[in-house]
């Protein structure tokens, strides 16, 4: 997944990365090249007491030095580019596709998550690509490198190197096959730690009221020790590794002067040659260290891969059509033709065969239970789910049939949980509606009964909301989302259930004041609560996905059994 | 259900960037009081002193061994040198008459050279003498790595132990804490403290401390190396470390300010793509999709430049050490290969030097890296002694004793209360609850109707007069008793992640399956659990769609039947609840008050009228109590709630009766 994501997002930057190559591909080679002048110093100079080649070839060798600096600084400036930039590109590519998304897919993923794969796993893969194209492209090229520099200096000490290179990878592979699974153990005994902490804070009444702190304390202490047991395995694997390479890597030059000594003596290696093949080896027992221990980066990188390539990949169920219909008359009319509806791996259908209309100039008020497909019903109409057989239809025509934007265009919704932006009140008010007059604004606020407490509020209008709107209460909260749609001059009002969080006097006044100020629109509105809709004009009972009632109060407290049970449930036995 | 709450963290920057690579650049939180807390972490290192200084024993020798194991090497080169030297000398002839041949015929180098030497003139290398040195290069090694395996494998049992009593405590202190501590305190905050910042302190003791000492030893032990071998050499080498300290210094500073815009902007984004995600359908429906993506673009623009700006600059700090590293590595074969021509030094010595410059700069380098773990575990550490140091709940005095069954006589005598000093809220409250009684709690949204469980409960003490049940004074109580007495059933119904079994036996300690099936039965919640294929097994976790709010709400119910409490509080459910199962908890809830003392905080009109007593509050504060014909003839507080809230209803009522 990681190399599918980085093909398709390296493409635009191909040629940088081939640069980034090619520039520590000369860089490892001109590493390599250091000992070589040194082991020359050694056996020209020094050997044969020539100072005039020792300054030249220290000349030379500074001069290498000084071309590896600039062209690493070269590298570190294109990698940066290439990574960020693909970061960027990822980042841009996410957020482009979460915005097509329909309901399905957000309920899908999940708000949470989405925003986790859209940050913190595109960083994850932006941080490995960095540390690729810096530090483990280039240790593969001085491993081998080192090898080939290793063997042209002597062929016959070079059998060490097929001793200790696989020596090494089989400590390495050894602690790599027992470490990593016992890393993703501890993270998932750091995650049950985390719940059972999460519970015992968000549910403190909870284990006071029923005297649980001993077995509380219990859960934790099993939890706890646990993790300490697993972490404790972990860091004593890994307490073994640097030793265990240490010693293969200092083993190894005792190796190394022991036989070179031999090759010395019978005249078969200068010594030069050999001052060289020890740096040499401890270049390239280094460089597959670091590359291994780069290697403990990949399965995170991958498991970030993973998540950005699943929402990438995935198709918003709201295609736009290919060749939009616009309606003849803008109308206002909303019609459920023999509407079923069953979510993906749902056993049974959300709804079952509905047929209604939605009147403009008139309210139309949705009740039934939880789980009788209320909710569902409006995402039918703003095309968060498409239905899987009938259709629904706006100013006449189906909606998938509508480009998206004009159809969004003609509605307001009002979702059951509140949901405010970071701002102002006024920005907030204007976000279906950028050029409402304040006048305006306080006219929606008025009608929402939002108009008092925004006076209240320093700086009025322009006061600050912050994000989700959590520095007002709920019931506020809900009038200004309500008065946010108002703004916007709809011809179709949803109203989802919005008027819970309202004590019954401030919903009453609501509803009467919006009376007067939709006029001709549509208005629909889910409720449970019987009070909100009794004075609706028309009244449809869901239970179960099907209606169970389609009339005004007095007419469905006659013919509907289901209705007439919702209002002695909360008005009392008596009331009916 | 509560526990689905708090799941998400804000989308602040990712975690810990790793690796020693990483140290650099990333800014650190710094802890307020540096020493205070590292003199209380080390106090909780106590324990473990007597291995803490075998630590330190075996990390010294380890690393004087590996310190060592170059000059080993050196000598051993030295060797081979003198034998090579010697081979091309002329045998028999003694190595004074060999110089004085060189001088003769003007190579006087050469000549010093063979004079600093052991060459013996005829003889090769002696294998002996190598064979000696390298056998205990060997031993050397071998002792320094067994020594570091000890040192990290006892660290680890150290650290581990260490975090383990820490988070022992944590929890324990949870439990010590009154409830206002909880309620001042954001969730997710103290959330943090006790499992992030613990963890954070776990790798700082981990991989902090020992590696510490290590590299600290290791740079003073190179350094004597180095210095011992050739002072020369070594005042070359010095040279380059407050050169790249410089460097380093520079470059970080630039780089940091890059990082802080970097996490700046990257919060900003993360900011933005958590509200529009939030608010997707308002996004599309208010048609703002094409501005939310600009805006995005623009601030991810804004994210690239500043973070390649910070991936640059502290990029540079790596090839830039390397390359001063080079540098030393150029002068150091230089100068040493003229010393070694003048026979002023042994070739093995500038072998064994090449190898100790090597090694110096590394541990720097890792001192930094090193330093800003420490830092921000010391913060994490802060933050969790000022949670483990916050005051605690008033110890309970001498258990005064109640009567084995709750008779479920309550009194408020007089009782004044106040969350803070300065805003009195309940003052001179009284109310007489005889057994059997019910009390409706009623007031608008927000009117402080939490506060009465909380001073029944003892969640909260009160500050004068006194409550008693069943005659004694809940203050003389334990807390435990106290709780035994009550059963609470409240609104967010808390389940925790378990079966509905284990969830419903939540409420007795030691319950029996039939116990937990007979409360079950008793809240109406056996029916449903039967329909699940793993009836009371399934598990309730995060993703639990297969229950419904309401039938949550009636799980709590049955534990509360569990608990098979003398007096009950109760909540009545407002939304969320179908009618069906809404009807059921109130059928539920009528049974559970059966016979029972209760308070309830009503939202039904049937439940205020039958209340024998109502207690009306509002911002906070107990306004009026009586019961319902006195309160509406009263024409006060209460009659204007009843009539705007439940008019309607009335009206509905007259409704109905009509039709």
């Amino acid at each position: 997944m990681l190399i599918k994501l980085l093909r398709r997002v390296l493409r635009p930057y191909a040629p940088l990365v081939t640069t980034v190559t090619i520039l520590l591909l000369i860089q490892s080679i001109a590493n390599l090249y250091l000992p070589n002048l040194n082991a020359d110093i050694i056996n020209n100079g020094i050997a044969k007491g020539d100072t005039d080649y020792i300054w030249r070839t220290g000349a030379v060798m500074l001069g290498v030095t000084l071309v590896l600096g600039a062209l690493a600084v070269i590298g570190v400036y294109f990698a940066s580019r290439v990574s960020m930039g693909a970061g960027r590109d990822i980042r841009a590519a996410v957020f482009a596709q979460v915005q097509s998304f329909s309901a399905r897919e957000m309920n899908r993923f999940g708000t949470a998550s989405l925003i986790t794969r859209n940050t913190n796993d595109v960083q994850q893969v932006q941080l490995f690509l960095q540390l690729a194209l810096t530090i483990m492209v280039s240790a593969p090229i001085l491993a081998i490198g080192g090898v080939i520099m290793a063997v042209r200096e002597d062929a016959t000490l070079s059998w060490l190197l097929v001793v200790v290179v696989p020596l090494m990878a089989g400590v390495i592979g050894i602690l790599l096959m027992r470490g990593v699974p016992l890393f993703r153990q501890v993270q998932v005994k750091i995650d049950r730690i985390t719940q059972v902490l999460r519970e015992q804070i968000t549910g403190v009444r909870v284990v006071r009221a029923f005297i649980r702190g001993r077995s509380e304390r219990d859960r934790f202490e099993v939890a706890n020790a646990d993790l300490t047991a697993t972490s404790l395995n972990v860091n004593r694997v890994f307490a073994s590794a640097f030793p265990a390479l240490l010693l293969i890597m200092n083993l190894s030059t005792v190796a190394v002067l022991w036989f070179g000594g031999h090759l010395v003596d019978s005249g078969d290696m200068p010594i030069g040659n050999l001052t060289a093949f020890l740096q040499y080896i401890m270049q390239i027992l280094f460089a597959v260290m670091t590359a291994v221990f780069m290697v403990i980066l990949v399965p995170r990188a991958e498991a970030s891969a993973q998540r950005i390539i699943e929402v990438l990949e995935t198709e918003s169920s709201i295609a736009e059509p290919v060749e939009p219909v616009e309606p003849a008359r803008a109308t206002g009319l909303i019609s459920f033709d023999d509407v079923s509806f069953a979510y993906p791996h749902g056993e049974r259908p959300v709804l079952h065969g509905l047929s209604f209309q939605v009147e403009p100039g008139r309210t139309t008020a949705i009740i039934g239970g939880t789980g009788s497909g209320k909710s569902t019903l409006v995402n039918l109409i703003t095309r968060g789910f498409d239905v899987t057989s009938g259709s629904v239809q706006v100013d006449g025509i189906d909606v998938r049939k509508q480009s998206l934007e004009r159809l969004w265009s003609r509605m307001a919704l009002v979702p059951q949980t509140a949901y405010l932006f970071k701002g102002s009140v006024a920005q907030n008010l204007r976000f279906g509606n950028p050029d409402a007059t304040d006048a305006e604004l306080w006219s929606a606020l008025e009608v929402a009964q939002a108009r008092d407490f925004v006076a209240q509020m320093t700086g009025e209008l322009e006061a600050p909301i912050d994000q989700g709107g959590t520095n007002v209460s709920g019931g506020q909260r809900q009038r200004l989302a309500i008065a946010r749609a108002i703004v916007k001059r709809p011809s179709i009002y949803l109203f989802d259930d919005c008027f819970s969080a309202l004590d019954a006097g401030t919903d009453a006044r609501l509803r009467k004041a919006l009376k007067a100020e939709t006029g001709d629109a549509t208005v629909l509105i889910v409720a449970q609560r019987v009070s909100t809709i009794l004075h609706a004009d028309h009244i449809v009972v869901l239970d179960e996905g099907r209606i169970v009632g389609n009339g005004a109060h007095a007419e469905l407290m006659r013919s509907s059994a289901e209705y007439r049970e919702i209002v002695e449930s909360q008005l009392g036995v008596a009331a009916a | 259900m509560m526990m689905m709450g708090g799941g998400r963290r804000p989308g602040g920057p990712g975690g810990r960037p790793g690796g020693p690579f990483m140290g650099l650049g990333t800014p650190v939180e710094r802890s307020k009081d540096f020493r205070g807390t590292l003199r209380k972490l080390v106090a909780r290192l106590r324990p473990e002193r007597l291995l803490l200084v075998l630590i330190v024993v075996l990390g010294s020798a380890s690393v004087g061994l590996n310190v060592i194991g170059p000059r080993l090497a050196g000598n051993a080169m030295n060797v081979i040198f003198d034998g090579a030297i010697g081979r091309n000398l002329p045998a028999g002839v003694p190595k004074a008459v060999v110089i004085d041949q060189l001088r003769a015929r003007g190579q006087t180098q050469l000549a010093d050279m063979l004079a600093a030497t052991n060459a013996v003139p005829g003889a090769g290398i002696d294998f002996g003498a190598l064979g000696g040195i390298l056998l205990i290069a060997v031993f050397v090694y071998a002792f320094a790595s067994l020594f570091a395996w000890g040192q990290a494998y006892l660290m680890a049992g150290v650290a581990q132990r260490t975090v383990f009593g820490l988070r022992r405590d944590v929890e324990e202190k949870l439990g010590r804490l009154p409830l206002r501590y909880f309620d001042s305190h954001a969730h997710g905050d103290l959330l943090s403290r006790v499992t992030n910042d613990v963890d954070n302190i776990a790798t700082t003791l981990q991989q902090g401390l020992s590696q510490l000492l290590t590299s600290f030893l290791t740079v003073i032990g190179v350094l004597g190396m180095m210095l011992w071998i050739s002072p020369l050499l070594a005042v070359i080498s010095l040279l380059t470390i407050p050169l790249s300290l410089v460097v380093t210094v520079v470059i970080a500073r630039r780089s940091q300010k890059q990082f802080i815009a970097q996490w700046a902007e990257t919060g900003a984004l993360n900011g933005h793509v958590d509200q529009m995600h939030s608010g997707h359908a308002l996004v599309q429906i208010f048609g703002r999709r094409a501005s939310a993506i600009q805006q995005f673009n623009d601030q991810n623009e804004r994210l690239y430049h500043a973070s390649f700006r910070a991936q640059f600059l502290s990029g540079i700090i790596q090839p830039a050490m390397f390359f001063l590293s080079n540098l030393n590595y150029v002068g150091v074969a230089v100068i040493g290969g003229f010393r070694v021509a003048s026979g002023a030094m042994s070739l093995g010595d500038v072998t064994a030097f090449i190898a100790y410059s090597r090694q110096f700069t590394m541990p720097l380098t890792q001192i930094a890296a090193q330093m800003n773990l420490l830092q921000s575990g010391l913060a994490s550490a802060e933050r969790v002694f000022e949670f483990l140091e916050a005051p605690e709940e008033t110890p309970d005095r001498v258990p005064a004793v109640l009567p084995p069954v709750i008779a479920g006589h309550v009194q408020f005598e007089q009782v004044s209360f106040r969350y803070l000093a300065d805003t009195p809220l309940i003052e001179d409250f009284s109310l007489d609850v005889r057994s059997g009684e019910t009390v409706a709690i009623v007031g608008p949204t927000g009117a402080g109707k939490t506060t009465m469980v909380n001073l029944l409960m003892r969640f909260y003490d009160i500050d004068d007069g006194a409550i008693r049940l069943d005659g004694v004074e809940t203050r003389e109580l334990p807390r435990d008793a106290v709780r035994r007495a009550f059963g609470m059933v409240l609104q967010d119904s808390w389940l925790f992640a378990g079966t509905i079994r284990d969830n419903i036996a939540y409420g007795k300690e030691g319950a029996t399956m039939d116990d937990v099936v007979a409360a079950a039965t008793a809240a109406h919640v056996d029916p449903f659990v039967r329909t699940l294929p793993e009836g009371y097994d399934t598990v309730l976790d995060e993703d639990a769609t297969n229950i419904s709010a309401g039938q949550k709400q009636l799980i709590t119910i049955a534990r509360a039947f569990l608990a098979n409490p003398g007096i009950l509080i109760l909540d009545e459910a407002t939304s969320n609840v179908d009618t069906r199962t809404e009807v059921l908890i109130q059928q539920a809830m009528a049974r559970l008050r059966h016979g029972r003392t209760s308070f309830v905080i009503a939202h039904r009109l049937s439940t205020i009228r039958n209340a024998d007593e109502i207690v009306v509050m509002d911002k906070g504060r107990i306004v009026e109590q009586g019961s319902h014909a006195a309160l509406l003839e009263r024409h006060g507080f209460y009659r204007d709630l009843y009539e705007s809230q439940f008019a309607e209803e009335v009206g509905a009522e007259t409704l109905a009766l009509e039709a």
